[in-house]
């Protein structure tokens, strides 16, 4: 299983740079403006996000991580329990524009989750899609506002995301399976 | 793995009680969150169809059913038609018809969830039947003792109190046994069934004997509704010569744990200091109940899933 790498550190770094600038202008400045990170790896990439944006705009928006466990399409196909932590953001997300982070979109089945586990906790404003890497293969009616790369890919190919609070190194390769 | 209804630990495997209790641990992390809400029951419905009084065990199934997204429905035999002398058969009949899926059952007679289960489509679930078993009881016991000393090979259970009436000490003894526990009980000779140690339970001469090394010492209620006089002289005798106080417990492990699985007669099985003491897990008890009974619910009714399709 041989990876190529498709973005080293510091493209990782430009790129999330790029997308905190994205962030603020689509939602007209930093009023209002709230990221919620889908656990795990989208939970480090919202809190990236929110860094940059503090320094660059000297205003730190509220930041959280979510859980979709209990929010899984397949519980009842699949038949399992699932694994879930309690969603409590600290902060209301009523009238709010949300951004949601993610590292990867795919099939879009787990944004659909988060989208009504967002709607459990309130009624923000507006909700936009902010994701690390666009891989294609949607599955259900979702896209993304803010894209850091667009990655074509078919069903045996995988994409590896590595962050430097999990893995040690900020990287992004491509791997086939087989 | 499991049948189609639960009722009793006498013909349940030992796998199949470590499946539940697998499930359960699940179960527990979400409800210790606060997280009631899972989606695996929905469009189901859980009857619980009751000839006893009961608190805890008629609650625990309802939030269970509840919190796995099912719908439930109470019948009482004092205010439903077996007071016009329906019969048990002919309830279950109705119930099928209405297209229960699982009937949690409570009678004063052993035997009738095996009668009820056979003449129906539901699942059935023994609630506590006569003096027979009670197997979620002995279910959430395990998942507690599980819960502290990580397995059963060895460990040392002691049951004190009504062992005769109670169906939870024979629930706890079929199933400990398979786990590879040691069971010793101890009980006026009266309140002891004759021919229990040939089912594997060791029965002790004095409290001490039964406590000595005890890493779980179980009390159990003295059933006084199904005492028709001349069993012991006075509650206050038995709670002298029987009940376990803070000083009895001394002969126990120093790390044993307390479990009773309620209601509590207070002063006569346990003193209040061993009921509210450290060693205490009968609140806990209740807790692993709900968690206990929502993963018997998920496999039962997983063995269901597809049936509607069929029928």
């Amino acid at each position: 299983m041989e990876e190529r790498i498709l973005m080293d550190a510091a493209a990782i770094g430009r790129t999330l740079v790029r997308l905190s600038h994205e962030a603020v202008e689509k939602n007209k400045g930093t009023e209002g403006l709230c990221l919620l990170g889908i656990r795990r790896r989208g939970e480090i990439v919202a809190q990236r996000i929110a860094a940059l944006i503090e320094k660059n705009y000297g205003v730190k928006p509220p930041c959280a991580g979510i859980d979709i466990g209990l929010y899984r399409d397949d519980l009842v196909s699949g038949y399992f329990v699932p694994e879930a932590r309690a969603n409590s953001f600290g902060f209301s997300v009523d009238g709010k524009k949300i951004v949601l982070c993610d590292d990867v979109l795919h099939t879009g089945r787990t944004v659909r989750a988060a989208i009504e586990a967002i709607f459990d906790q309130g009624r923000p404003a507006s909700v936009r899609l902010l994701v690390l890497v666009d891989r294609g293969g949607r599955q259900m009616p979702v896209s993304a506002d803010l894209v850091g790369k667009n990655i074509p890919t078919s069903s045996d190919e995988r994409i590896n995301v590595r962050l430097a609070e999990i893995e040690g190194e900020d990287s992004l390769g491509i791997s086939r399976l087989r | 793995m499991l049948g189609k209804d639960l009722l009793g630990l006498y013909d349940t495997s030992a796998e199949d009680i470590m499946l539940i209790l697998d499930t359960a641990v699940g179960m527990k992390k979400l409800l210790t969150q606060n997280l009631k809400k899972l989606p695996h029951l929905q469009g189901r419905t859980v009857t619980t169809l009751f000839y006893e009084n009961s608190t805890r065990t008629r609650c625990s199934f309802e939030l269970a059913a509840k919190y796995l997204g099912a719908g439930t429905v109470n019948i009482s035999a004092s205010s439903s038609s077996v007071q016009k002398g329906e019969t048990l058969i002919d309830t279950g009949k109705t119930l099928d018809a209405m297209k229960n899926d699982v009937i949690v059952i409570r009678h004063p007679m052993g035997g009738a969830p095996h009668l009820l289960a056979k003449n129906v489509k539901a699942s059935v679930v023994n609630g506590g039947d006569g003096m027979n078993e009670h197997p979620t009881q002995a279910l959430l016991d395990f998942y507690t003792m599980r819960e502290k000393f990580g397995s059963f090979k060895g460990l040392k259970v002691a049951i004190l109190g009504d062992i005769k009436h109670s169906r939870v000490a024979k629930s706890n003894l079929f199933g400990l046994t398979k786990l590879g526990a040691e069971v010793s009980m101890y009980s006026p000779a009266t309140l002891m069934p004759q021919g229990i140690d040939r089912l594997g339970a060791k029965i002790a001469r004095s409290r001490e004997e039964a406590l000595a090394g005890a890493n779980v010492v179980m009390g159990l209620r003295i059933q006084l509704e199904r005492m028709h006089g001349g069993l012991f002289p006075s509650l206050s005798e038995y709670a002298k010569y029987y009940g376990v106080s803070e000083e009895h417990l001394r002969y126990a492990d120093k790390d044993c744990i307390v479990m009773h699985p309620g209601p509590v007669n207070r002063g006569v099985e346990f003193t209040t200091g061993v009921i509210d003491g450290e060693n205490s897990e009968i609140n806990e008890q209740v807790l692993n109940g709900v968690a206990v009974r929502m993963a018997l619910l998920f496999l039962l009714c997983k063995n269901r899933q597809g049936e509607s399709e069929n029928a």
